[in-house]
């Protein structure tokens, strides 16, 4: 079976000017939300208490409200968390209160109310934890641009790395927008997700740039926007099969791994669906309008050929034959 | 052209071999056990120990399925939870308080497995339920409770050395000295700089005051911090060890942080109460001069008169007590629960080590006929939980603390001062808590997510390339078994996002198979022979594969470095999941194809689909 036999080459580049547009417009939107929304922060950044619980029958969520605003909580947020017997009961940081204090108090509260109610998970997060989170969390998205961008710069050409990472960028603003927008709740394991996807999505970037470089060694007489149409359509089968199988496996976590694995999947699922076209027609675009072209790939591919047969490759095979 | 050469091939397989291996712990399950660990550090593990285990069970006719010594202590293995709970009440009456006794969870595994390392891999507490906290110390307490300490101390240097001050106070964390005379403050000053040579040491004169002032130096304070912490961490062991639970974790995190992770714990309101409560004692005089109906109503209104506190007893009513501290708990070695003979009571049976001793003789000596209150703190709260008269002269260091109200009251308090204080005060600043259910139900979401994934992807991989999908499935699942093998291995903690990691570095690893099928669909089609298609087709999506792969891993590194907890677990799981597919999507994978097509002279036909 095979989906993508493309005899000619698609002219991705001619529609440049129109998939940056699409691309600026979702970007802008996913800003300006971000900008007047925000994130949703979870209980790991604000700091606070969040306490599950789960009923053997429907859980009323109205007489948990009443019982908790008896004991004197009235900011907490009570809702029903995947299915009708799972409640989450959120509450802000109390000043003169410690989060274990509260937590056994709510417990003990809905207790007296109603004994069948079970405590399946309490998380308590100081406001100073939740700070140093959010500085780490920073610290960890710069250190990744950076790394990969370094990376990127040494094993093709600085206008590579910059036109990836600004496809890449373009994907968890994207997926920040999402999050600010539907006001999901944005914790943990979302940040893993968002990270997971910069990682991911610059596959994308790198095996089209990949190609491009072999391209402009072999196709010496075409034009660049000639080498990239080719090189986008010759891994396009490649991308759309990858991302398909990828979106498999996260799809299985969205529909078997629970809500606690529900915003990382959604996460990720975003990501994939805008990693498979931003990697690819943003990423390029921006290459050539930067200006890649013959010369500076080729000099850089001398040297590099230089130093491929060493130990960091695979040996080669023919070795072997 | 295909061919691996036979070292390589022998690589493969071994590779899988120790896939298998490791990953086989994984699959036995878990049987119920108990674990026997020293309650002290003094008490020894031994095969002693292990024979005196054996010995109990053999004689109550309790039958196990295992028993054997570890670094940490005895384990022994039982059939059902009913004979492990019926075990570990049985041991715990007949082994010496020296030994704690836990209810724990061991791989049914067999032990040769056991003897090369391959365990299961260690469930993080989100997959099998438990607490953790994160705990922090406040410095600033320790740091104002050392300066305390020098109050006393400096009161008794200077009055060992016959030098008249008109008072010794504490402000923040410098201890001020006040003198009458120059001369007796330049004499004072040689004896304290003398002593005490890691205070900083400032004289001034303040109107008709000369003060001298001492404070600890920057050295001088790290080394309290530090102090405090471990102390912390120790009295910490301490408590959970009375608390029971089986592979409690008790780490230092960062400067002035612990964590602690108690899996399978239920009843965490009681865990919380333990290891939350800072409760040390104080043994201090009743000052009965001052303790008139009037004063005492003033003092019940926060009037206290000068060099006095006033707390409430049990009952109530207010007591007057000097600021002097005569003993604390530090000086406490063993405390118990006990029945006074006369009247019945519980009480607390208190032994003094032999400074405190000597204290306790001369302070009861000197005071015959006066009251004496016993304190505990707890929280910042102070409580008179008795106040006796003292009768005679109490020697050998042996106190009995009446005024419990019942024997729960009396195991509870002497197990926390047994435990010994808290070297400063702690506030659990991060808590997270996981039912058990949740804890099974997670690891079945977990495994769900990634079969139905696996399943689905095989199912389109094989449609799609034929026989080279088989072969990239084949891969997979051996990426699989390799990424389970490393984690069992490194014994790395398991967490849900962890498994999320595994489900995901599997749908992503499946990529680089792709590239090299795709890649050897494109040389087919330019003409190639299907040998030198598949030769092509792997070495040039190699370069590919390693570029994606290196841009994926500093991701999963930088997430490594930054994470916490959770993050952590997927960032470890990510990164390993990266490596083990590279190598099975490239060598393992073509280690198949050369075995099914590189042996064949002729081969006219691929099938990739």
């Amino acid at each position: 079976m095979e989906f993508f036999r493309v005899k000619k080459d698609i002219p991705f580049m001619s529609y440049g000017r129109l998939t940056t547009a699409i691309s600026m417009i979702t970007f802008v939107l996913a800003i300006f939300f971000l900008a007047t929304k925000g994130l949703n922060f979870g209980v790991d950044f604000t700091g606070g208490t969040m306490i599950e619980v789960n009923y053997p029958h429907a859980a009323d969520l109205n007489k948990i409200r009443t019982t908790i605003d008896g004991i004197g909580l009235k900011d907490a947020t009570v809702q029903n968390f995947g299915t009708s017997r799972d409640v989450l009961i959120r509450l802000p940081v109390r000043a003169g209160l410690t989060g274990s204090q509260l937590s056994d108090q709510v417990i003990g509260s809905l207790k007296a109310v109603d004994s069948t109610v079970q405590m399946s998970r309490i998380e308590f997060v100081g406001p100073q934890v939740g700070d140093e989170l959010y500085e780490k969390g920073s610290l960890a998205l710069l250190l990744v641009i950076a790394g990969i961008m370094i990376y990127l710069a040494m094993r093709f050409e600085w206008r590579f790395a910059v036109a990836a990472i600004i496809a890449n960028m373009h994907d968890v603003i994207i997926i920040l927008g999402f999050f600010a927008f539907f006001q999901w709740e944005f914790n943990l394991t979302v940040l893993a997700a968002v990270l997971a996807v910069l990682g991911y999505s610059v596959n994308e970037s790198v095996v089209v740039f990949d190609r491009v470089r072999e391209n402009f060694r072999k196709m010496r007489k075409a034009s660049v926007t000639q080498v990239i149409d080719n090189a986008i359509t010759r891994t396009m089968s490649r991308t759309i099969i990858t991302h398909f199988s990828t979106q498999l496996m996260v799809l299985s976590m969205l529909l078997f791994g629970g809500e606690v694995l529900h915003n990382f999947a959604l996460a990720l699922t975003i990501g994939i669906l805008f990693g498979i076209y931003s990697s690819v027609l943003v990423a390029c675009p921006i290459a050539m309008w930067l200006g890649i072209s013959r010369a500076n790939l080729m000099s850089d591919v001398e040297k590099k050929e230089g130093e491929k047969k060493e130990p960091t490759a695979e040996p080669d095979p023919s070795e072997f034959a | 052209m295909n061919r691996y050469p036979l070292w390589k091939n022998i690589f493969v397989v071994f590779m899988i071999l120790m896939g298998l291996i490791y990953t086989i712990p994984n699959m036995f399950g878990e049987s119920p056990a108990i674990q026997v660990t020293p309650a002290k550090s003094t008490s020894k593990v031994d095969p002693a120990l292990l024979a005196q285990v054996e010995q109990i069970l053999k004689q109550e006719k309790i039958a196990y399925d295992g028993i054997y010594l570890d670094a940490r202590g005895v384990k022994a293995r039982f059939a059902n939870t009913d004979t492990q709970i019926k075990a570990k009440d049985l041991l715990q009456a007949n082994l010496s308080s020296d030994y704690t006794v836990a209810l724990n969870l061991l791989s049914r595994s067999p032990e040769w497995l056991r003897s090369i390392g391959a365990r299961p891999m260690y469930l993080g507490l989100d997959l099998r339920g438990g607490v953790h906290f994160l705990l922090q110390v406040d410095m600033k307490a320790a740091l104002d409770k050392a300066a305390e300490r020098f109050v006393g101390d400096f009161r008794t240097a200077l009055r060992k050395e016959r030098i008249s001050y008109a008072g010794v106070t504490r402000e923040g964390q410098t201890v001020q000295i006040r003198f009458t005379s120059a001369s007796e403050l330049t004499k004072a000053k040689k004896i304290i700089s003398n002593q005490y040579p890691d205070l900083t040491l400032k004289d001034s004169i303040n109107g008709e005051d000369m003060l001298l002032s001492a404070s600890l130096n920057a050295i001088e304070q790290k080394r309290i911090q530090e102090f405090a912490l471990k102390q912390n961490i120790q009295t910490l062991h301490n408590r959970i060890n009375e608390l029971g639970v089986a592979e409690p974790i008790i780490q230092q995190q960062g400067a002035d942080r612990v964590v602690v992770q108690l899996p399978g714990v239920q009843d965490t309101a009681k865990a919380k109460e333990i290891l939350g409560r800072t409760a040390t004692l104080e043994i201090r005089l009743v000052d009965e001069e001052k303790s008139d109906a009037m004063t005492l109503e003033k003092a019940a209104q926060g009037q206290a008169p000068i060099g006095t506190d006033a707390f409430k007893d049990r009952e109530g009513s207010v007591i007057l007590v000097k600021k002097n501290v005569v003993l604390t708990g530090d000086y406490i070695t063993d405390a118990g629960p006990g029945v006074n003979n006369q009247t019945g009571q519980s009480v607390v049976n208190v032994t003094l080590d032999a400074r405190g001793a000597r204290v306790f003789q001369q302070v009861t000596r000197e005071n015959v006929g006066k009251r004496m209150a016993i304190l505990l703190i707890e929280k910042g709260n102070t409580e008179v939980v008795t106040a006796p008269v003292i009768n005679e002269e109490i020697g050998g260091g042996r106190v009995q603390i009446s005024g419990m109200a019942n024997t729960q009251e009396a195991t509870d308090i002497s197990l926390l001062l047994r435990a010994g204080a808290l070297a400063a005060p702690m506030d659990i600043i991060e808590e997270r808590t996981v039912g058990p259910s949740m804890g099974e139900e997670n690891i079945k979401r977990g495994m769900h997510s990634t079969l139905w994934g696996f399943a689905a992807i095989a199912v389109f991989m094989i449609i799609y390339y034929v026989a080279f999908g088989g072969f990239s499935v084949l891969a997979l699942g051996i990426n699989l078994l390799l990424l389970v093998a490393v984690l069992s291995m490194l014994q790395a903690t398991l967490t849900l996002p962890g498994l999320a990691a595994v489900a995901l570095t599997l749908g992503m690893a499946i990529d680089a198979n792709v590239l090299i099928n795709e890649r050897i669909r494109e040389e087919l089609r330019s003409g190639n022979t299907p040998q030198a298609s598949i030769h092509i087709g792997y070495d040039r999506a190699w370069d590919t594969i390693l570029d994606s792969n290196v841009t994926t891993m500093i991701a999963g590194i930088a997430l490594f470095l930054f994470g916490s907890g959770p993050v952590k677990g997927f960032a470890v799981v990510h990164v390993l999941g990266i490596l083990t597919s590279m190598f099975s999507a490239v060598v393992v994978s073509r280690a198949i194809v050369n075995w099914v097509y590189g042996s064949r002279r002729k081969t006219t036909h691929l099938s990739i689909g």
